[in-house]
């Protein structure tokens, strides 16, 4: 699973929610990266370096550069440790970097971005990003350009959504029943129509992926997901799986 | 504090875990409960806390908590905890030169801005001690609430720069918590709102909700709780 949404290279949305975490999944994109050999570059925005490091061993942690805009992404503290420039700046300088050899930029996350950059601005940007092997003229035609966005669906209304949707090469919405996860993965590939894909998997300790054979029939999923999400969608408390404890 | 939370939640004041985000949420239901649970908590680990209240006077949270076993005068007096009483806060900011920096300073603000001088009053409140001060455990932010903060005229996103910048330094830095209440407002289609408590469900490590029966009021059983991490 984790090769085919490498496979078409350019931007992999994953589309998570409070109940269906995606940052495991980023991660075990991010794992898979590394091991092919190639170098990933982190913007993280949500959780601190060590938090985002923690569970990758250290041949993988030797092929990740973390660019903090978690500890001051604002400059608030006025320590000059802050990344210059900001948010916008630092999803430039990704543009503008020269390292040789195939690379993935992970954005974690682009509802952090979205929240805090204007949606044209930062569509541009993931455009260039994603297309930068067609813009660097000596780059071989084998080595493509992967830009991993984290995407927080409760939190931003359909334009916003649609908007990065329509810039993404893959697109996985995450979700699952009864404690157990799926993707439905969108793939689009050019100049053939969009295809559809469902996969039940879990995420090991050590962000391996293992493939599930998901749950009884009965309790599978609406299989379409790209009902349209608002800011203001329910939160998923009432699922079934929460026990109440009476006090 | 309560000790069926406590069993709940399979933690005791010896045991408590530290770096953590914990959400509060509740809906068509007081989730208030759960706050005065929290800072009687804390206040019994022998935790530096650091209370924003901005719903209630102190004398109010006083009251509860002497029936739940802390005083917040003596922990007060003695350096234990450090309380921004909201209510009084407000009125003083309208009284004093612009340029003195208050935490609530967004109330002056016809642009409500951010909350860095809310941030930067829990960073000093929380900060390492010095040698020969009493040790605490650790920092511990408690905010109540942090809706009010939207109906005060900040944004959702104001709202969690706040939060995050909190969390970066209590919790990843100081290695402390925060808990925060927020306020779901259901079917009121309060967009700021859920844009709020769908963000920090994202950032949170343990969130506990207080509903509201289905059936309705009842006299015994005031609503449940569901905790989810």
């Amino acid at each position: 699973m984790l090769e085919l949404l490498l496979a078409l290279g350019g931007l992999v949305l994953l589309r998570d929610s409070v109940e269906w975490e995606g940052r495991s999944l980023l991660k075990a994109l991010i794992k898979k990266s590394a091991l092919c050999g190639e170098q990933v570059h982190i913007l993280g925005c949500e959780v601190s370096e060590e938090e985002f490091r923690e569970g990758f061993d250290s041949n993988i942690n030797s092929r990740l550069v973390y660019h903090d805009l978690f500890r001051d992404p604002l400059n608030w503290s006025k320590t000059g440790e802050a990344l210059p420039g900001g948010p916008l700046e630092a999803l430039r300088a990704l543009c503008r970097r020269t390292d040789p050899g195939p690379v993935t930029v992970a954005l974690d996350s682009l509802s952090w971005l979205l929240l805090h950059l204007p949606c044209t601005t930062l569509c541009q940007i993931l455009h260039a990003l994603s297309h930068q092997d067609s813009c660097h003229g000596d780059s071989s035609p084998g080595e493509q350009v992967h830009v991993l966005g984290l995407l927080h669906e409760e939190l931003h209304g359909p334009g916003p959504l649609g908007a990065l949707s329509s810039l993404a090469q893959t697109e996985v919405t995450l979700s699952g029943v009864m404690g157990q996860a799926s993707a439905h993965i969108l793939y689009r590939r050019p100049q053939q129509r969009p295809t559809h894909q469902t996969q039940w998997f879990s995420i090991l300790p050590d962000f391996s992926l293992e493939l599930q054979g998901g749950p009884p029939l009965e309790s599978q999923p609406n299989p379409d997901p790209h009902t349209p999400s608002t800011a203001g969608s329910t939160a998923p408390w009432a699922e079934p799986g929460y026990q109440p404890h009476f006090l | 504090m309560f000790p069926e939370l406590n069993n709940l939640l399979n933690t005791t004041p010896d045991q408590a875990e530290q770096g953590k985000l914990t959400l509060l949420c509740d809906a068509k239901t007081d989730g208030s409960f759960l706050v005065h649970h929290f800072l009687s908590f804390y206040l019994k680990a022998n935790c530096k806390v650091c209370f924003v209240a901005l719903i209630q006077s102190f004398s109010h949270y006083n009251i509860v908590g002497q029936k739940l076993g802390v005083s917040l005068t003596t922990a007060r007096e003695r350096g234990q905890l450090v309380f921004l009483e909201g209510l009084k806060s407000a009125v003083d900011v309208f009284f004093r030169p612009q340029e003195d920096p208050h935490p609530l300073q967004f109330l002056r603000e016809a642009n409500s801005g951010n909350l860095q001088p809310l941030y930067e009053f829990v960073q000093e409140a929380l900060k390492p001690m010095d040698s020969g001060e009493a040790a605490w455990r650790c920092p511990v932010l408690l905010v109540d609430d942090l809706s009010v903060l939207l109906s005060l005229g900040v944004g959702a996103v104001a709202v969690l720069d706040f939060v995050h910048y909190c969390r970066a330094t209590v919790c990843r830095e100081r290695k402390g918590n925060v808990v925060a209440l927020v306020h779901d407002s259901g079917d009121a289609e309060d967009e700021e709102n859920d844009i709020l408590l769908n963000g920090l469900g994202h950032q949170s490590h343990l969130i506990l909700r207080a509903e509201g029966l289905a059936t309705g009021f009842c006299k015994d059983v005031h609503g449940q709780p569901k905790g989810s991490s």
